[in-house]
């Protein structure tokens, strides 16, 4: 399926619309930390284009299964891009190009015949500003199992989603109420019981504690360490503290100064990333000295 | 839900996520819903479109043949019967629509003007002109003719096309209010700031910076009211319905003849040159609004298109 | 808030209060407020010229007038119950056919077409709306309603004959269910592109979360798009039976100026305003002019009222949009 390990010197590929490509410097590292586990994304200098602006870089990782793996970087870097790309979000996006290859359990994510919406059933999403649908708590959670056929048993699923969500106690003796009426941290949690009702296999959190207070953040982070026994998650996030407690694994993208063009910088063991990393951006970044 | 599930197919929503990206479970099904729905809305337009079209094929091909340069400068034959033209219904209708349109411009723009720039949008008087606007909008056409009749003709004893103007202002004005609005709103707010900034009375700044940036979208606007009240038949048929045909000026205490009123009387009539000059206003009509509506739609967008809109 | 600018969230209102001012400002505030005085006069005028209009009528016959079917006005028989009946039928007939069509085109519109599919379908339905009534009426009596008389007639009648509203077909094809379709010509622009701009209104965050639990198109409009907008729909589905009941020249053309109420709704019959328009021409007496009121009245009250309506729905549309 994929190659082990990382590569020290990225060798020259060419990308998928043609243009030239260009070495790595010498300080990128992949490792996935000994342990072998199955990779869930296999990601091959992957890059985005919107229209003529590049916005992230050929980036390659390998994101494994029920591990919580980090996105971290200063603003622009494309963190966001690079997440909603695995799970075809981005595909709205006028001007939207990708370059390489993401491969998702050995098949390509973004091939002719690969469908959209199955995508999105196995890779679900939680988004930086809670969305719940002008529907009440029990709606929000049942609507995509009913559309799935799972008629029987609905009940049980909707409890199990939100207790695994932790929010089952503050709801439920009001199912029927809107879930608007719930305040942000719980609407956030009510969004992850949403996307975990289908029982997806990856779950991809974009920033879904940035626009919560510190309390609802907690919460939460708990719930990262028990949804990834389910569920493989990657998290982007541009709290550095948050993605210490959380994950398992971090990669570091920043900004090419040059081209302003996201890059991934570093990808390893989130201790290694915050106490020992290879490359300087990194070491600037974790330790504060910019973004 | 991991690969060790069995039998993906016995639960609803199982399935294996190593499988290939292909629709699994009853996305088929469902795809195949959505695809018929998306087929539906597809048709609808296309039959919406095919309205369109065949309304003004039809128009074309019953129409053209009347048209020359005769039909449009000469009037019809005063006893009936063939040849002729329409030159005094064309002169007409351009004369009470272009008088309808300088009553409804102003009054419109400057209740739009009361809207976007002297009232708090919630306030009390606004909404009250607001109310007023849409209701007004609502109006029949038939009854804002009968108001008119009620109001002018009735008690003058006489038809005219100044009658006719007054109906067709009132018809236009909360479309150009509307559309003036719509467009004062997208004036950007740092005009305005910056004016105020720089000391300057509020009704110049509107009269010096406001307006003129305004001028071409309250110009589409206007154009397309025009262009709606040019069509408009029953407010006419009412009260500048009973003309002679024979070119005038005259829009005060005399009927004067016009287009609408022309084609709609020319269906009921038993002289078939009159149908055939109908046809042919008929087409002079349509291509004359459909060209405004066109040249506005093309107007409007360059003008935000400037704007940077 | 207009229903117009309320189903338009994108139109902020961003007006600035000038309470002090020049004198230049003065005079300007004062014309515009003048401005507004003369719109609400004139509606106040159009409402006293049709009541008093109308007075000799109504104290002649009263409200059994509204159930009357007599329209003879040589012997002073006046009722307003085929109008009525007309109205009714033909604008029913316009809405029940035009909503789903003009939803259909909305959704293809605003989230099937691709671009330059849309900047070119979109202002041709819209034009839809320009083509003036006369000249649908025109297009009915010439081409619509022989067709409808050879074709579709006869077609319903034989697979729904046995509903008596599909009678058998007449000798032209003038009638209540014509005059019903060329009103669905004129309805299907209004309700669609009001309709497409709602929908493209729909926040993409929402849109977003439905497609992220794997729904397809479909489901995300069932699911979020339609339950999201349903007030504004249903106003502007109020705003197309505005226009439906108040149109008197397309319908006048092709309703075949009945006199009598038919069960069936390929026999011709009548409508409010297309009687007036009719009528107004071959006025006989003072009772005549003043039973056109009457019918001008009705159809006032007509207009108002789903006005109101639908600004009412609209401002509870405002209200329910909130969320986090």
């Amino acid at each position: 399926m994929s190659s082990s390990g990382g590569d020290a010197i990225r060798p020259r590929v060419r990308i998928q619309d043609g243009s030239a490509s260009r070495p790595v410097p010498a300080a990128q590292r992949n490792d996935n930390g000994g342990t072998r586990r199955a990779a869930v994304f296999d990601i091959r200098d992957m890059s985005v284009h919107y229209g003529e602006n590049r916005a992230l870089d050929w980036t390659t990782l390998r994101i494994d299964r029920n591990l919580v793996t980090a996105v971290i970087g200063p603003s622009g870097c494309g963190k966001s891009t690079f997440i909603r790309s695995l799970n075809r979000m981005n595909d709205s996006i006028p001007g939207f190009r990708i370059g390489g290859q993401v491969l998702y359990h050995g098949h390509d994510l973004y091939a002719r015949q690969t469908n959209r919406v199955e995508v999105r059933r196995r890779i679900g999403m939680v988004f930086q500003k809670p969305n719940p649908f002008p529907k009440s708590i029990y709606d929000n959670v049942a609507w995509a199992p009913r559309n799935l056929g799972m008629k029987s048993g609905l009940d049980e699923r909707v409890e199990r989603a939100l207790r695994h969500a932790a929010i089952w106690d503050e709801v439920k003796d009001r199912l029927r109420a809107s879930a608007l009426s719930l305040s942000g941290g719980q609407q956030q949690r009510l969004c992850i019981a949403r996307s975990i009702a289908v029982e997806p296999d990856v779950l991809l959190l974009d920033e879904p504690a940035s626009a919560l207070d510190p309390v609802a953040t907690a919460a939460i982070e708990d719930l990262m360490h028990n949804l990834k026994h389910r569920y493989t998650i990657v998290i982007v996030t541009h709290n550095m503290q948050q993605a210490a407690r959380v994950a398992d694994r971090t990669a570091f993208f920043s900004l090419d100064e040059r081209d302003r063009t996201g890059t991934l910088v570093e990808y390893g063991d989130t201790d290694t990333i915050f106490t020992n990393p290879a490359d300087p951006r990194t070491r600037d970044y974790v330790t504060g000295r910019f973004g | 839900m991991t690969s060790t599930a069995p039998s993906p197919e016995l639960q609803p929503g199982a399935y294996d996520p190593t499988s290939p990206l292909v629709a699994s479970g009853n996305l088929r099904r469902r795809e195949a819903v959505s695809r018929a729905i998306s087929g539906l809305a597809t048709a609808s337009s296309l039959v919406a479109v095919a309205a369109l079209v065949i309304v003004t094929v039809a128009v074309v091909r019953h129409g053209a043949g009347a048209l020359s340069l005769s039909f449009l400068v000469k009037d019809p034959p005063q006893f009936g019967g063939p040849g002729g033209g329409i030159a005094s219904a064309i002169v007409g209708t351009s004369l009470i629509v272009a008088m309808a349109a300088i009553i409804a411009t102003p009054v419109g723009v400057l209740c739009a003007l009361y809207l976007v720039e002297f009232s708090a949008p919630g306030s009390r008087p606004a909404r009250a002109m607001r109310l007023a606007l849409d209701l007004m909008q609502g109006l029949p056409t038939v009854v804002v003719g009968l108001f008119i009749f009620g109001l002018v003709v009735k008690p003058a004893q006489a038809e005219s096309g100044f009658a006719g103007s007054l109906a067709l202002a009132i018809i236009m004005l909360p479309l150009i209010a509307r559309s003036s609005q719509e467009v004062l709103l997208t004036v950007p707010r740092g005009l305005r700031d910056g004016t105020d900034a720089l000391g300057v009375d509020r009704w110049r700044a509107i009269m010096t910076v406001i307006l003129p940036t305004a001028l071409g979208g309250i110009l589409t606007g206007t154009i397309l009211a025009v262009a709606r009240a040019a069509g408009e038949t029953a407010p006419l048929l009412l009260i500048d319905g009973a003309f002679t045909p024979g070119t005038t000026v005259q829009l005060f205490g005399h009927a004067v003849p016009n287009i609408p009123v022309l084609i709609f009387t020319a269906v009921e009539s038993a002289d078939p040159s009159a149908f055939a000059r109908a046809w042919g206003a008929a087409l002079v009509l349509l291509a004359l609004i459909l060209i405004a509506n066109v040249g506005a739609r093309v107007l409007l967008a360059r003008s935000r298109a400037r704007m940077g809109l | 808030m207009s229903v117009r600018a309320s189903l338009n969230p994108r139109a902020a209102a961003r007006g600035r209060v000038a309470m002090e001012g020049s004198l230049g400002d003065r005079i300007l505030r004062g014309l515009c407020i003048a401005a507004g005085l003369l719109a609400g006069g004139t509606l106040l005028a159009v409402a006293y010229q049709v009541i008093s209009g109308a007075r000799l009528s109504i104290s002649t016959f009263g409200l059994p007038f509204l159930v009357h079917s007599a329209w003879a006005p040589n012997l002073g028989h006046f009722g307003a119950a085929v109008m009525l009946y007309g109205t009714a039928v033909s604008s029913a007939i316009a809405l029940l056919i035009s909503t789903p069509v003009a939803i259909a085109i909305a959704i293809y519109l605003s989230m099937l077409a691709p671009r330059a599919v849309r900047i070119v379908v979109g202002p041709l339905v819209e034009m839809l709306a320009a083509i003036p009534s006369v000249i649908l009426g025109l297009w009915g009596i010439i081409v619509l309603a022989p067709f409808m008389q050879r074709h579709v007639e006869p077609a319903l009648h034989g697979v729904l004959g046995f509903i008596p509203i599909f009678g058998p077909a007449q000798t032209t094809g003038l009638g209540v269910f014509t005059a019903g379709v060329i009103l669905t010509v004129m309805v299907v622009p209004i309700i669609a592109s009001l309709s497409r701009d709602l929908f493209l209104s729909v926040p993409r965050e929402l849109t977003d979360a439905a497609e992220s639990v794997g729904a397809t198109r479909w489901e995300v409009i069932r699911g979020v798009v339609l339950p999201t907008t349903v007030s504004g729909v249903s106003a502007a589905i109020m705003l197309g039976l505005g226009r439906a009941l108040g149109e008197a020249i397309a319908v006048a053309s092709v309703i075949g100026a009945g006199n009598v109420v038919h069960v069936s709704t390929f026999e011709t019959g009548n409508s409010l305003a297309a009687r007036i328009a009719l009528d107004f021409a071959y006025i006989v007496s003072n009772l005549h002019t003043a039973s056109l009121f009457y019918l001008a009245l009705i159809l006032l009250v007509f207009g108002l009222l789903t006005n109101l309506i639908a600004r009412q729905i609209a401002s509870r549309y405002d209200v329910h949009r909130t969320f986090a």
